[in-house]
């Protein structure tokens, strides 16, 4: 390609890193918002930020779920209850609901979910209908506005770009210990290098992993092959045997039993774990002859991902199957690696320092995106005669589109959930499509004047919008900063201080690119390329 | 592929007649022989390594399957490092010969 290895992993780097970037720059932060996702949904439902959540036996709220069910949907074919966490304090339940009458039967889409109080029972006062935190765990790897496989295969495709840009930058670093302790602030693009550099090889181990175990996690859509070589006639086969579960094509009786009380087999699962608690219970069958109970114990209790499952005889209350003993060497490996993509550790300093790997991540992106513009542009100036082509200000407008554009769009979608009325249909729908207008807006404006100003301005509008969050969900029915501390409501005033921060953050941007000097004289592009101007995208246009 | 010896650090391309197009078709090569190839010489691995690993058949469905995804950026980054596009296929080629031939004995049993 290049002479030497270092410059073709050189240009392989900043290709790869660029042609992705922007999708990448998306995955990566609503995967970092989706460390919080319990966190977000409750904060967009200010009706629960009151409730108060004291601690109910898991087998008084196993048991609180049946009755609930009994009256709602005794001849459902499935029941899912979900029992309470530290993190998402309600009771949830779910159930096979019949279509309407002439509706297509989607499996996903005939499932009813409630919350509940896990008390009583009773059915917690309607929050009001938000996809919450789970928008942005969707929007992570299922993407939005078409189906999900194909959402799926793109970021999977993107995320091996990343792959390829991680490693091949490794390979371009000949220093890579000193560059972690360089920054030369205000030297224009040698100071977005050095921060390329720095919020890359800080987080280095973590941006690996992610990236490796993102692709793990949908790894048998994306190659099937290895399956299929050795399980040539059932693919279930496989995940039967991977997951130690029962065959899929039990059936129901269709002779009524009466159901085995399920807060013995909770407090028995729990014994046989040690104590670790119930995460959920699926009841197949309820009322049948042939019920049984799935108890899986809660996640975030080990690393492993594949939590331990005890199946229970539904009318009986016996111990079905017996505890699966210790998994083979790579399925632990999986279950490992899929873990830890997931971070769902009950650790919340994990949580924290994760969240903050996923925001260098951001930058990490961000900075390699500017920094492709800012070494084009002298370039581009000197061939074009002072005037920069349609590549350039093609990437420029993205730029801004992606980095400036999707945090402002991330904040409209939380100004949306507090200004557009509650109860209304399809009320989620509307949020979402608030998100995404904003940010289409923002790109449009950023392609058709892609500047320093457009920098400016969304970043302004972005950070203010982050900024003002806090004062928002107080005005809105939520617990505002002062009494979230006082009640220790750390969830909803967590979600208010990094709002404030974020936003913060943005306006400082804006700020600072208002401050930049102006362009040093040209004496800089006679020397090597390194040193040229302390330049953004698009001052000159 | 060097088209444009230059004595200029790199990487600095020839400005005003863009690079031309050896270096482009080169570029697509092995961007096609990387995105491509790279999935056919990992897809065969891990078939391959699923058939052939000593060890119970999930579990080799599973190491397999990971293998792959460690393959496919290695492959791609052959891909581009490679000192002629040609040599990048070759390459593939060679990387691709044991576990064809596993697939292909085992199809042939």
């Amino acid at each position: 390609m290049k002479e030497g290895i270092r410059q073709s992993m050189a240009w392989l780097h900043t290709w790869s890193g660029l042609l992705v970037g922007w999708v990448l720059f998306m995955v990566f932060a609503a995967g970092t918002a989706s460390y919080f996702r319990d966190e977000i949904t409750l904060w967009m439902k200010p009706e629960l930020h009151g409730v108060a959540h004291a601690a109910v036996p898991e087998a008084l709220a196993a048991t609180n779920a049946v009755t609930t069910l009994q009256e709602k949907a005794p001849k459902s074919q499935r029941w899912f209850i979900t029992l309470p966490t530290e993190r998402e304090p309600g009771l949830r339940v779910s159930y096979n609901a019949k279509p309407p009458p002439g509706e297509s039967t989607g499996r996903r889409r005939n499932i009813k979910t409630l919350v509940l109080d896990p008390a009583t029972g009773a059915e917690l006062s309607a929050p009001r209908e938000t996809r919450g935190g789970d928008f942005f765990y969707r929007l992570h790897f299922d993407l939005h506005y078409m189906p999900p496989i194909w959402g799926r295969w793109i970021v999977g495709f993107c995320a091996m770009f990343m792959l390829v840009a991680i490693l091949s930058g490794i390979v371009t670093h000949k220093r890579i210990f000193k560059d972690f302790f360089t920054f030369r602030p205000k030297k224009g693009q040698r100071s977005w290098l050095d921060f390329h550099n720095v919020s890359a090889v800080l987080a280095l181990p973590y941006h690996l992993m992610i990236t490796y175990t993102g692709l793990l996690t949908l790894m048998f859509m994306y190659f099937p092959q290895a399956i299929q070589a050795v399980y040539p006639d059932r693919q279930e086969a496989f995940f039967s045997e991977l997951f130690n579960s029962p065959p899929a094509d039990a059936r129901a009786a269709r002779v009524s039993a009466a159901l085995a009380p399920l807060g013995p087999m909770v407090e028995q699962a729990s014994g046989a774990w040690n104590g670790a608690p119930v995460g959920r219970v699926t009841v197949a069958f309820p009322n049948d002859a042939n019920a049984t109970v799935s108890i899986t114990q809660q996640t975030g209790h080990a690393i492993n991902y594949d939590v331990p499952t005890l199946v229970f005889d539904g009318v009986t209350g016996k111990l079905v199957s017996a505890p699966a003993g210790h998994g083979g060497a790579a399925k632990d490996t999986r279950g490992v690696m899929y873990g830890l993509h997931v971070a769902r550790f009950a650790d919340p300093f994990t949580r924290w320092l994760f969240f903050a790997c996923g925001l260098a991540g951001c930058l990490m992106v961000a900075t390699g995106l500017l920094l492709w513009a800012v070494k084009e542009r002298p370039k581009h100036l000197k061939a074009h005669a002072g005037r920069i082509g349609f590549g350039l200000r093609l990437v420029d407008g993205l730029n801004i589109g992606a980095v400036a554009g999707l945090p402002l769009a991330m904040a409209v979608y939380f100004w949306a959930n507090r200004l557009i009325e509650t109860g209304i249909a399809q009320r989620p729908d509307a949020e979402i499509r608030w998100f995404f207008t904003a940010w289409a807006i923002a790109a449009i404006a950023a392609l058709a004047r892609p500047g320093r100003p457009m920098w400016r301005i969304q970043l302004v509008i972005g950070g203010a919008a982050f900024a003002l969050l806090p004062l928002l969900n107080g005005a809105t029915g939520g617990a505002h900063l002062l009494t979230s501390i006082a009640q220790g409501l750390w969830p909803v005033a967590g979600f208010d201080i990094v709002t404030l921060l974020l936003g913060a953050f943005l306006l400082y941007s804006s700020h600072y690119l208002g401050n930049a000097r102006a362009p040093k004289p040209a004496r800089a592009a006679q020397k090597t390329d390194t040193d040229s101007k302390p330049e953004l995208a698009g001052s000159n246009a | 592929m060097q088209t444009h010896p230059t004595t200029a650090p790199l990487p600095t391309r020839p400005q005003k007649p863009g690079p031309g197009w050896r270096y482009r078709t080169g570029v697509a090569v092995r961007a096609l022989a990387a995105i491509l190839g790279g999935y056919a010489l990992s897809a065969a691995w891990a078939a391959a390594l699923a058939l052939m690993l000593p060890a119970v058949r999930v579990e080799a469905a599973l190491t397999g399957t990971m293998m792959a995804l460690a393959i496919y950026p290695c492959a791609a980054m052959w891909c581009f490092g490679a000192r002629t596009a040609l040599r990048a296929i070759v390459g593939l080629l060679i990387a691709g010969a044991l576990p064809a031939a596993v697939l292909l004995a085992k199809g042939a049993a």
